[in-house]
């Protein structure tokens, strides 16, 4: 596992999300230029993990494309996942701007 | 050794107690089952519970601000906070507050308003950077991160591992060698502040912790100025090894708490629960479980009692406090295994609290020094002398 999330995009569609696992995991949604929109995580009160979340946020129509990574770290990687967004870019994604009113950590990954 | 806890002490563990079910296991219900924090807006509202319990800043000596909470009675209420689902390492989600780092009121008095000061009251964090990726048993020889002084600086190299908060912390206390051929006798205790150039917290250890995270630190030529040694140069690994007895027997009081916690829904679960036509807490062998539970936490409360009330009294305790930490963190692994059995399926799931204990409870056999250091200790002290 790499510290970046680095799959290829898939496109947000109800047929792909309807493929996803129901397992336990972390996303990203990007837009149509591949710009993450959002980082999350499909944790263990999710009915259908990372399919219920992805199927919330295409209803919601959130993003263009997202990615996922199933693992049972859910936590402790979206942490990582936005520690490493934020050191990469200077800011958190849009769709994430609710953690800054908590401290996030700094990463420096190299 | 006989215990009753006294009058104001009962009065104080059953305040507690109240506390834990009544705010925090509803809380707690709405969280993720592997989160470790609170919204803000609830756990300032925690705060104020315990605050107005006269119980805020638990293990804070009273001259600085601390309430006047003996060892025994800390100890007690310990393994009353732990007895939650985030309770093993984040008991109460840290309602009562903390210490901190200990080693810093043994700080000058310059380094007490930089940086104890500004920890008490919330405004600075800081993290405890002592183990190596060379290992975390052995300090003493482990070491390889080393300091070399400058004029009035000292330049740091090297790396840490497994080491909790250091990505959002303000300072640490680092730990580096001073003198290659001086052993335990050559360790410097360093507060390095999180700005310093060539200081970097470069990945996430990802763990069964899913809820935490420990954190890899590199320092390449990290500058730090000579005021920033903590205590004495080449001392301090006496400061390490200071902390770490002393964090055993709160470290076995939350292993116990669990296990009490445990040991409740395996017992109401046996009762409950019918197979062939009968309550599971009919059948021997379920009666044999919960009976080997209750044998594992008496011995475990015992042995953490009896380190408590040695070191309340000012005497030497660090045989005791190895031996709690040893009986509760094997003990209580085993009660919340079995407590896992008796639920059967339910217990491995994410519905119950007890599979995120027991995952969590295979790191206390490692962490604060494993079993075996455990036995080191106690060895060196009964043959009274330097094993290794």
């Amino acid at each position: 596992m790499g510290v970046r999330l680095d799959k290829p995009w898939r496109v947000l569609t109800a047929e792909a999300v309807a493929d996803l696992p129901a397992e336990l995991g972390v996303f990203q949604l990007g837009d149509s230029a591949g710009e993450v929109v959002r980082i999350g995580y499909a944790g263990g009160r999710t009915l259908f993990g990372l399919r219920s979340e992805l199927e919330a946020a295409l209803a919601k129509r959130e993003a263009a494309m997202f990615r996922t990574e199933v693992t049972s770290q859910y936590m402790s990687r979206y942490e990582e996942l936005l520690m490493v967004h934020a050191a990469d870019h200077g800011q958190l994604p849009p769709g994430n701007a609710a953690e800054a009113r908590r401290r996030l950590g700094r990463l420096s990954p190299g | 050794m006989d215990f009753e806890p006294s009058e104001e002490q009962a009065l104080i563990v059953d305040q507690v107690r109240r506390l834990v079910r009544e705010e925090v296991w509803p809380l707690e219900a709405k969280l993720d089952p592997d989160a470790s924090r609170l919204e803000p807006e609830d756990h300032a509202r925690l705060v104020g519970k315990t605050r107005a319990m006269g119980l805020y800043g638990l293990g804070i000596p009273p001259e600085f601000g601390g309430p006047d909470v003996d060892i025994v009675t800390q100890t007690l209420i310990a393994v009353e906070t732990a007895q939650h689902r985030a309770g093993l390492y984040s008991p109460c989600f840290g309602a009562f507050g903390g210490a901190g780092l200990a080693q810093l009121y043994e700080a000058n008095e310059d380094q007490k308003e930089r940086y104890l000061f500004p920890m008490l009251r919330g405004e600075k964090r800081g993290f405890f950077g002592l183990t190596e990726p060379s290992g975390g048993s052995d300090p003493a020889r482990a070491i390889r991160t080393k300091a070399v002084r400058d004029g009035d600086t000292w330049v740091i190299t090297g790396a840490k591992i497994f080491i909790s908060g250091a990505d959002g912390a303000d300072f640490g206390i680092v730990f580096a060698r001073t003198d290659a051929e001086k052993g335990r006798g050559g360790i410097t205790c360093f507060i390095v502040d999180a700005d310093t150039p060539g200081f970097y917290v470069r990945r996430v250890v990802h763990t069964l912790r899913s809820g935490h995270y420990g954190t890899e630190l590199q320092f390449e030529d990290a500058r730090v100025p000579h005021a920033n040694v903590l205590g004495e140069v080449n001392r301090g690994f006496a400061i390490a090894n200071d902390r770490l007895t002393r964090q055993r027997i709160p470290y076995a009081a939350g292993c116990l708490g669990v296990a009490v916690r445990a040991q409740e829904m395996a017992i109401a679960y046996a009762k409950q629960r019918e197979t062939f036509g009968a309550a599971l807490s009919t059948r021997q062998a379920i009666q044999w479980m919960v009976v080997d539970n209750e044998i594992d936490i008496r011995t475990a409360r015992w042995a953490i009692l009896a380190a408590a009330c040695k070191a309340a009294r000012g005497e030497p305790f660090r045989t005791e406090a190895a031996m709690a930490k040893l009986l509760a963190s094997e003990g209580a692994s085993r009660v919340v295994d079995r407590a896992i059995q008796i639920h059967g399926g339910y217990g491995v799931t994410k519905d119950l609290p007890l599979e995120r204990w027991y995952r969590e409870m295979r790191i206390r056999r490692i962490g604060e020094g494993p079993s075996e250091v455990q036995r080191i200790v106690m060895a060196r002290d009964l043959f009274d002398q330097a094993l290794y």
